[in-house]
């Protein structure tokens, strides 16, 4: 009887071991620098809140960490649509002034491999600037680093709350160099073929309810050959 | 005795240190092979067209898929509660947001149709995010046909409908049922694809 409970004892311990070296382990999901932080084309910056109840709207199945907003929403019970969330979010500029609308729709991937640090989500986001036009950003994202340095030491802490600064890319493809794809749809953006990356800053999180303050970003660079084509909103558009 | 309890002692050591090869075993098969996100398919309800290409039908029942609307200057919004951005820069634009079903009236995906009022021509413009399949991104024409339908292109998709071109027609079918409880109306949107080649390797 003694060794069986130890056999359960080490089995156990081993698939503790185990997880902790997935979850700790340095090389796993370690994220690089943004290809388009070097970039020398012009790129268009949009931040939005990270918080929920922030959004315009925020739904999802109702029954995970993060409540629908505003409480009467319709939830996406559905079975097609149990790991999708969707939201509608106001964008603003580099002022921090209100520069346009931005839909994001996203759901849990098939590819996702937490044993090799991949927590995927496949989203896409729906963005019109007033003026200037819309576009259609199409990424995979890649929560394993926020996972680890977050979630994790969040569900640690005896007040179950992260409070800190953590700023970290969330697009992980399906571009070569972990960039999304950006399609332009109308006015200065039509047409055009460009590449964007999503990042959030997060600083302070709670295991119930989720971001508590948090920022994201939208990073899109344009081509080469539309900064002699397009009108510069001196707001939106950085020159690297 | 010490001799026997000393032994007893490696060999329970031993069953321990044998429980934790086994654990991190069993754990890096499980993590390996098991899926952590399985999503729920739906059969793909795709026709072949007379005159080429694919076609397949969504629509969504008006009004319980409807999951916002939102304008600005409207009095009551949905859902409720909603507080739609009163700012000068969104005032020309509006968003709705659906659930979409298939041919066999199951709910399958997500869908946001937005409208912005430029002095040009209106921007009119689907997101139809099906979880299991992909995205569809398509530009709807500004002005309706003849018989109140329009049609948009199919700009681009993702994943199942990434290599994928077409157009999709958007019409609006009043309910003639007459039954208690069905819907007013439901938007269909008739998507038709057609493939591009890919080149050979």
């Amino acid at each position: 009887m003694k060794y069986l409970i130890a056999l359960i004892i080490g089995i156990i311990s081993g698939a503790a071991i185990f997880a902790a070296g997935v979850a700790f382990n340095p090389f796993v999901g370690k994220q690089g620098l943004s290809p388009l932080a070097v970039t020398d084309s012009q790129t268009v910056t949009l931040t939005y809140s990270g918080v929920a109840s922030d959004d315009v709207v925020f739904t999802n199945d109702g029954e995970s960490r993060i409540s629908p907003y505003p409480e009467k929403v319709l939830q996406l019970w559905e079975a097609s649509i149990r790991q999708t969330s969707a939201s509608v979010k106001i964008l603003r500029d580099g002022r921090g002034q209100v520069a346009g609308l931005g839909i994001k729709i996203s759901s849990l991937s098939e590819a996702t491999r937490l044993f090799a640090g991949k927590a995927i989500v496949d989203s896409v986001w729906y963005v019109y600037l007033p003026g200037r036009g819309g576009m259609f950003i199409e990424q995979t994202e890649n929560y394993w680093d926020f996972l680890r340095r977050i979630v994790l030491p969040a569900y640690r802490s005896s007040a179950n709350i992260w409070q800190g600064s953590w700023i970290g890319n969330l697009t992980a493809g399906p571009g070569a160099l972990g960039t999304a794809k950006v399609a332009g749809s109308s006015g200065e953006f039509s047409g055009l073929e460009m590449l964007a990356v999503e990042s959030l800053t997060v600083r302070a999180w709670r295991t119930v309810g989720g971001p508590l303050a948090a920022e994201g970003q939208l990073l899109i660079e344009l081509p080469p050959d539309a900064d002699d084509e397009s009108p510069v909103d001196e707001a939106l558009v950085e020159d690297e | 005795m010490a001799r026997e309890l000393s032994s007893g002692g490696n060999v329970l050591l031993k069953t321990f240190l044998v429980g934790i090869l086994l654990g991190i075993a069993a754990t890096a098969g499980a993590l390996y092979s098991l899926p952590a996100v399985d999503q729920h398919r739906e059969v793909s309800l795709v026709t072949v067209a007379p005159n080429g290409g694919n076609q397949e039908s969504f629509h969504i029942n008006i009004p319980m898929d409807r999951i916002m609307v939102g304008t600005a200057g409207q009095k009551a919004g949905l859902p409720a509660g909603l507080d739609w951005p009163q700012d000068d820069v969104l005032a020309g634009v509006s968003a709705e947001l659906f659930k979409i079903r298939n041919a066999r009236d199951v709910v399958i995906g997500v869908a946001a149709r937005t409208v912005a009022k430029e002095e040009a021509s209106d921007v009119i413009d689907w997101v139809l995010h099906i979880p299991a399949r992909g995205t569809l991104f398509v530009n709807m024409a500004p002005d309706a046909q003849e018989g109140g339908h329009r049609i948009g292109r199919l700009r681009t998709g993702s994943n199942e409908f990434a290599l994928l071109k077409g157009f999709v027609v958007e019409r609006w079918v009043a309910d003639t049922s007459g039954e208690e409880d069905a819907p007013a109306g439901r938007i269909e949107l008739l998507a038709t694809y057609v493939g591009t080649a890919e080149p050979f390797e």
